[in-house]
């Protein structure tokens, strides 16, 4: 009876551990057996570089929206990162214990905000703000990446909190014997030594502002072109799947596939970043 | 302890399976699915006739003119909501009915002072050549032209009776005719288009051609933006559906319709 059990209860966890990898991989293979062979139609370099798209028209080009992911994106780790970090080390650091305790579930809570929300406010008070005061439509790139930057702020944090917080005592305790003040001892030991940390903590963080919809599609604007200033609207890659899936048939629902094939690589690019970001980290301790 | 955890867990599993298979009444399930300007029209009707008729379970789902025709083809809604000018090719081996008829209003922000277009000024801000207020008779500040995703039913009907419309690049795009309505309340010199039946105070809808979008004008032919939504359905469609579609074009579906601001389809 007790050995049926191990072997059962094994058997089954093996199988739930593997459907995890078993959906990563059907979804992978779905996105790139439906939009792949679309790419090769139009050509690859056509659709990643040409910055007409009018799917009823026939013309695929997703140039101004990989600009624009990255713009976004990028914009949005200007604001999270420096924020989130020195949240991190301001919390580790300075910050007595039993505050800690009480402000780092409320970081984390932060992280349960919908999306939808986020956006929401970016609608209401942010893109108004920015109109008025920087002119353009509000909905704009500044728009979208402030809104991200808040909204990858739990993870930045939480990451880069738990490899400040993993620096070994002696490490601060050497460094203040040494004489150092305070904040040498945490800017030339306590950061360095949990730089890896931190550094994967603002990749992942990347990779969720990255793929990013809602939210973004509700303060972006959406326009496909070519930004040229922060106060211009632009669309994403993810925003342009959400936007056009419902009303595309034939070669336009073909190119959505084919705009998840091109997120799918970058994203998959920022992940293996931080895989061996992490990895490096194991092996120097 | 073991055993009594594994007897709960199955007590709940049976409960779970009795429940999904379901004892009591059968009920017919009808699912329409398509445009997302009817679907607010589609909900009311569809509550009223469930009032009358509880043995018919309705489901009204949006997701836009395109998926309305595509699950009616393969089934998985019995009827598809389309609004635009004309059906697809693929929508022939269906039947389709005209359930109401819809104007299109050109919107503008209460506090922009222009009230009137023609319609070759419309095409002109839509395309890009009329890129100021000024312009056209208002404040001399630049024009945010608000659209459509490609593809919506409203953008596509806009475009084809306004004609020549080669959408601008600097257009904004909003998915919905409820996020058109919020981005032209908040920008004071936005300009957009949405379903006449989301008309609300925060919002002003402009004369075109000097017909405004209201029943009257729309009833007598001046008012040039205007589409039919249609029903699309399959030839076999169930009893009950039938019944549904029958009291949707009843003459009490046709008056609230009306009452709600759609126009009869008839």
């Amino acid at each position: 009876m007790k050995i049926n059990c191990e072997k059962i209860a094994k058997c089954l966890l093996t199988a739930v551990a593997f459907s995890a990898l078993l959906s990563l991989l059907l979804i992978a293979i779905f996105i790139f057996k439906e939009g792949f062979p679309f790419m090769l139609k139009v050509g690859v370099s056509d659709f990643l570089f040409s910055s007409a798209w009018n799917p009823q028209m026939g013309q695929f080009g997703i140039f101004p929206m990989i600009v624009a992911s990255l713009y976004v994106t990028f914009g949005a780790m200007l604001i999270g990162a420096p924020l989130g970090v020195a949240g991190a080390i301001f919390m580790n650091e300075f910050l007595p214990r039993p505050a800690m305790r009480i402000i780092k579930p409320t970081i984390e809570l932060l992280a349960g905000i919908p999306s939808v929300v986020f956006g929401f406010l970016g609608v209401m008070v942010l893109a108004p703000l920015i109109r008025n005061h920087m002119g353009g439509p509000g909905l704009s790139i500044l728009a979208a990446s402030v809104i991200l930057g808040v909204m990858v702020l739990p993870t930045v944090i939480s990451i880069s909190t738990d490899a400040i917080g993993a620096v070994p005592h002696s490490y601060r305790d050497g460094a203040l014997a040494l004489g150092a003040t305070r904040w040498q001892s945490v800017h030339m030991v306590t950061l360095k030594a949990a730089r890896s940390g931190i550094i994967a903590s603002i990749i992942l963080a990347m990779g969720r502002a990255l793929g990013e919809t809602m939210a973004v599609i509700m303060v972006a604007g959406n326009t496909v072109k070519i930004p040229h200033a922060v106060t211009d609207p632009v669309r994403t890659l993810t925003a342009n799947i959400a936007l056009e899936m419902s009303n595309a048939t034939g070669m336009a629902r073909e190119a959505l596939f084919a705009t998840g094939v091109v997120l799918f690589v970058v994203i998959m690019i920022l992940n293996a970043i931080a895989l061996s970001v992490m990895k490096s980290r194991g092996g120097r301790r | 302890m073991k055993r009594i955890v594994l007897k709960i867990c199955s007590a709940a599993v049976a409960v779970l399976v009795l429940q999904t298979t379901g004892c009591g009444k059968p009920r017919e399930s009808i699912t329409m699915a398509g445009s997302t300007a009817f679907q607010p029209f589609a909900e009311k009707l569809s509550d009223q006739y469930m009032n009358a008729h509880p043995e018919v379970a309705i489901t009204i789902q949006g997701g836009g003119s395109a998926l309305g025709i595509q699950s009616a083809l393969s089934g998985t809604a019995q009827i598809g909501m389309a609004d635009l000018v004309t059906l697809p090719k693929e929508a022939d081996a269906m039947k389709s009915i005209i359930v109401a008829r819809d104007g299109i209003a050109v919107v503008v922000n209460p506090a922009n002072r222009v009230a009137a277009l023609t319609l070759e000024q419309v095409r002109g801000i839509f395309s890009g050549t009329i890129k100021n207020w000024k312009d056209v008779g208002g404040a001399d500040h630049a024009v945010a032209v608000i659209s459509r995703e490609s593809g919506s039913g409203t953008r596509t009907s806009f475009e084809q009776i306004i004609g020549g419309i080669a959408l601008t690049a600097d257009a904004l795009i909003q998915d919905s005719n409820g996020t058109i309505r919020e981005t032209v309340a908040n920008d004071a010199y936005a300009i957009g288009y949405l379903s006449h039946g989301m008309i609300s105070e925060k919002i002003r809808p402009l004369t075109i051609d000097g017909f405004s979008c209201s029943e009257k004008d729309i009833m007598a032919g001046n008012y040039k933006l205007v589409r039919p939504i249609f029903l699309v359905y399959p030839p076999a469609i169930s009893p009950a559906g039938q019944a549904f579609l029958d009291y949707l074009l009843s003459a009490e579906a046709q008056e609230i319709l009306y009452a709600n601001g759609l126009i009869k389809a008839k």
